[in-house]
């Protein structure tokens, strides 16, 4: 991706900006918002067993955008898929805020998924029935039981305005997803990531299926928001210079972490 | 929430769920549509039925019937309390009828009722189901001068005006026959040839005034299918003394009221039209045949005018019965005690109350009479008509069965259509469960996807079979129009409409039914979409 390199200084890691980061941050080190230890993944197939990952150790600083880098195929959508609790690890153990999710109970994970993260996918994943503003609510009403969301629809519908406010794409609210172009279709899944005011933001390729310039504007987004409101971010990438900008970096290589290297301490 | 919307928008947007929703329709309403006919048809039969025939019938199978009937019915009337609200005696007798059409002999079977019109009226309907509109007020055995049926626009001249010609016509034909006779015997004279048997011997014995017998002395004639008028059994329509001449234009037999199938047939024309054709009208004589009521019985061969014609819709009835008036019936039957002036009848008919227990009642009589020392069989009217009864009710419930089957059809239809819809849905079920969406949460948006094809089908196939239902009878023109085939044979049934109820309880059911099958197809595809894995539906492109 070498377009990327005249964007980048609009990608620049929020740790340097002395405005938004108090000093004090490196100092007291705040604990890790998600930690992975030990996991252990394989697919059986046809009694042939294919291990996916094999003890991977991860950890994702809250505030920061931590980066995990591999090449197609090496297990880094599996282990998202098991950090979003979609999946279980067969062996190692996974914690949000210190707390075990991966054998909590199914009522507990789906309301990690749907409160304390984000995620957004290489292919956005919107449904295509509902309008730009209606997939932006989504999480809200699967959130809330359907008394609950009617009381507070209002209210609702504001804050998925300002989402789409937010991600620049108010004035698409009404359309369906099949009049977005990816680039749109991708801010608008952002947007429903953060509809319920996640903790962890969760992204796994999110420019993986866009042109260069586009998924740069993703990722500005994406900084934007960990600088402006201090989102935690867990990118998901194959490209190197896209992580090469995150505040760390995890790099995964035939289902192992390799190398855990906080930007700020290197 | 979520689950509401997305199960509208796919409600919306899948044109395959509305094949769904049309064959639930369909069947819904083609459910309403033929119980509702059924509960017509079958109102208007019990009605017919019911008001043909009093509640309860006492028949006495004696062939003399049982004798002092106001005892007997004080003693019912002891064992029923206030609940009887009416009661009427009556002859019943079986007899044969012999219709004098175009010269040729038309014999019938029928039941010879001999009634008391004034209380036979209260108990069943009878007097509305006649021709003329006075007799339909106020029965009359008289013959009436003309103006039966004047609501049909083809029934043939009848009365005493009619009579009148027929006796003229009659005279000239006769006069005519006698004159051929007359020359043909002098030409055979002249030719020197045998002459042929007179039929004037026939007549002239019949005809002989000392021959005229009293009131059921033709009995002893024997049976005689001569159908040539004469007064052999005159008897006035009073029942009265027997006079010595009979003339046709003046007098009549003592009446009778015959039903309308016993002396007409409806038949279709080569253009398809429907048209009656009557072998005999009020004004015509007619003889009929019966045994008596004595212990070795003969027969009674007795001659009657018909004074009119029942139509009671029930070709049942309509093909067997013929009324006369009972104390006459009494009479030719020999029915009255010489000594002490008391009348048998072999039927006895009570009305009950409104809301009385009509099992409850028989029974009561029963007991009363039990069948081991009184010859009486006592029925209620369903009793009666149970066979036919019983028929159109499995009629329904076999049409109920096969019609819910069409619903169980559109049931797997729901199913396949819904098992595609799951799999077409599978990256959208990964995404709500990545949201955060419980499995029992996309379930139940397809759960709630089918009861919504169940209820939107059965709502419009209800509205739809309840319009159809009112407009019924002006669909089957159309479809007549159309088709040039008659949808409703007036050959066939006695109404002129098709008869429709719609009982609020049977669509309820009919709803609920077809929701609970379509709720029922829509679980398996809905279990299918929980347990998905979201994973594997999220990779899935
Ligand atoms: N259901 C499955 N059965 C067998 N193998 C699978 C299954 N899902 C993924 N894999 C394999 O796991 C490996 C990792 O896949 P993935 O996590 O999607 O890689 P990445 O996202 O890094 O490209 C791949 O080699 C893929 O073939
Ligand atoms: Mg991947």
């Amino acid at each position: 991706m070498t377009a990327a390199g005249e964007f980048l200084p609009y990608f620049l890691p929020a740790a340097f900006d002395p405005n938004l980061r108090p000093q004090t941050s490196a100092v007291i080190e705040p604990p890790p918002v998600l930690q992975a230890h030990g996991i252990y993944k394989s697919y059986q197939k046809d009694s042939l067993e294919v291990p996916v990952l094999r003890g991977v150790d991860l950890e994702v600083a809250t505030g920061q955008i931590t980066a995990m880098v591999g090449r197609s195929g090496s297990g880094k959508s599996t282990l998202m898929h098991l950090l979003a609790t979609l999946d279980t690890p067969d062996s190692g153990e996974i914690r949000f805020n210190g707390r075990r999710i991966d054998n909590a109970s199914r009522a507990e994970r789906d309301a990690y998924r749907n409160r304390d993260i984000g995620v957004i996918f290489q292919f956005y994943h919107l449904l295509p029935e509902l309008s730009a503003v209606e997939n932006v609510l989504a999480p809200m009403m699967i959130g809330k039981s359907t008394w609950a969301y009617f009381k507070t629809r209002k209210q609702a519908r504001l804050r998925a305005e300002a989402m789409l406010d937010r991600v620049g794409l108010l004035h698409r609210a009404t359309h369906k997803p099949r009049e977005l172009s990816g680039g749109e279709m991708q801010r608008t899944a952002i947007a429903r990531s953060l509809m319920n005011a996640p903790s962890l933001l969760l992204a796994d390729e999110p420019t993986g299926n866009l042109d260069a310039e586009t998924g740069l504007e993703i990722l500005k987004l994406l900084r934007g928001l960990n600088r402006d409101d201090g989102l935690t971010i867990l990118m998901i990438t194959h490209d190197d210079s896209i992580a090469a900008t995150a505040d760390s970096l995890q790099r995964m290589k035939n289902g192992i972490t390799q190398g855990n290297r906080p930007r700020r301490i290197a | 929430m979520y689950r509401w919307l997305l199960c509208f928008r796919y409600l919306r947007t899948r044109y395959i769920a509305l094949a769904s929703i049309v064959s639930v329709m369909l069947g819904v309403a083609t459910l309403i549509v033929v119980n509702s006919v059924m509960a017509g048809f079958a109102a208007e039969m019990h009605d017919r039925l019911h008001g043909l025939a009093s509640d309860i019938l006492i028949e006495c199978h004696a062939s003399g019937g049982m004798p002092d009937p106001e005892t007997r019915l004080q003693e019912m009337r002891d064992v029923l309390g206030d609940r009887v609200e009416g009661a009427s005696v009556s002859v019943h007798v079986p007899a044969m009828l012999g219709i004098d059409f175009n010269g040729q002999l038309i014999t019938r079977h029928v039941n010879l009722v001999g009634i008391d019109a004034e209380t036979y009226d209260r108990v069943s309907q009878f007097g509305k189901y006649l021709l003329h509109p006075e007799n339909q007020s106020q029965v009359s055995f008289d013959l009436r001068e003309s103006g039966y049926a004047p609501e049909r626009e083809n029934f043939p001249a009848a009365g005493w005006k009619y009579r009148r010609q027929r006796a003229e016509y009659d005279r000239l034909l006769d006069e005519e026959r006698q004159r051929v006779d007359r020359t043909l015997r002098k030409s055979r004279l002249q030719a020197g040839l045998p002459q042929p048997p007179s039929r004037q011997v026939d007549d002239d014995l019949e005809d002989d005034p000392a021959a005229a017998p009293s009131p059921g002395a033709g009995a002893d004639q024997g049976p005689s299918m001569s159908l040539d008028y004469s007064a052999d059994l005159f008897a006035g329509g009073d029942g009265g003394t027997p006079r010595q001449t009979f003339d046709m234009a003046t007098d009549q037999f003592p009446g009778i009221v015959l039903g309308i199938a016993t002396c007409s047939s409806r038949l279709r024309d080569a253009d398809g039209n429907v048209n009656d054709h009557y072998y005999c009208r009020p004004g015509d004589d007619v003889r009929m045949m019966f045994p008596n009521a004595s212990e070795n019985a003969k027969v009674v061969n007795q001659k009657f005018t018909v004074i009119d014609l029942y139509e009671s819709g029930m070709s049942e009835y309509d093909s067997t019965f013929a009324f006369v008036r009972l104390d006459q019936l009494q009479e030719f039957r020999g029915m009255i005690d010489p000594i002490s002036n008391t009348r048998s009848v072999t039927t006895v008919q009570l009305k009950l109350v409104p809301g009385a227990d009509l099992n409850a009642a028989r029974d009561a009589l029963r007991k009363r009479y039990p069948p081991d020392v009184y010859a009486f069989n006592i029925q209620t009217w369903r009793d009666m008509q149970g066979p036919l009864l019983a028929a159109v009710r499995l009629e329904t419930t076999i049409l109920n069965i096969l019609l819910f089957l069409i619903i169980a059809v559109a049931g797997f239809g729901i199913l396949a259509t819904f098992f595609m819809i799951v799999v077409e849905k599978t990256r959208d079920i990964g995404t709500l469960k990545a949201l955060g969406a419980s499995g029992s949460g996309v379930m139940s948006i397809f759960l709630s996807y089918g009861v919504l094809l169940g209820v939107v089908g059965s709502g419009v196939g209800t509205v739809g079979g309840l319009l159809f239902v009112r407009h019924i009878n002006s669909i089957a023109a159309v479809i007549e129009r159309i088709t040039g085939q008659e949808v409703f044979d007036p050959t066939v049934y006695y109404f002129n409409s098709i008869p429709t109820i719609v009982h609020p309880l049977t669509v309820v059911w009919v709803v609920t039914g077809s929701i609970l099958i379509a709720t029922t197809a829509s679980v398996l595809p809905a279990l299918r979409a929980a347990r998905m894995n979201p994973v594997q539906a999220l990779r899935f492109e």
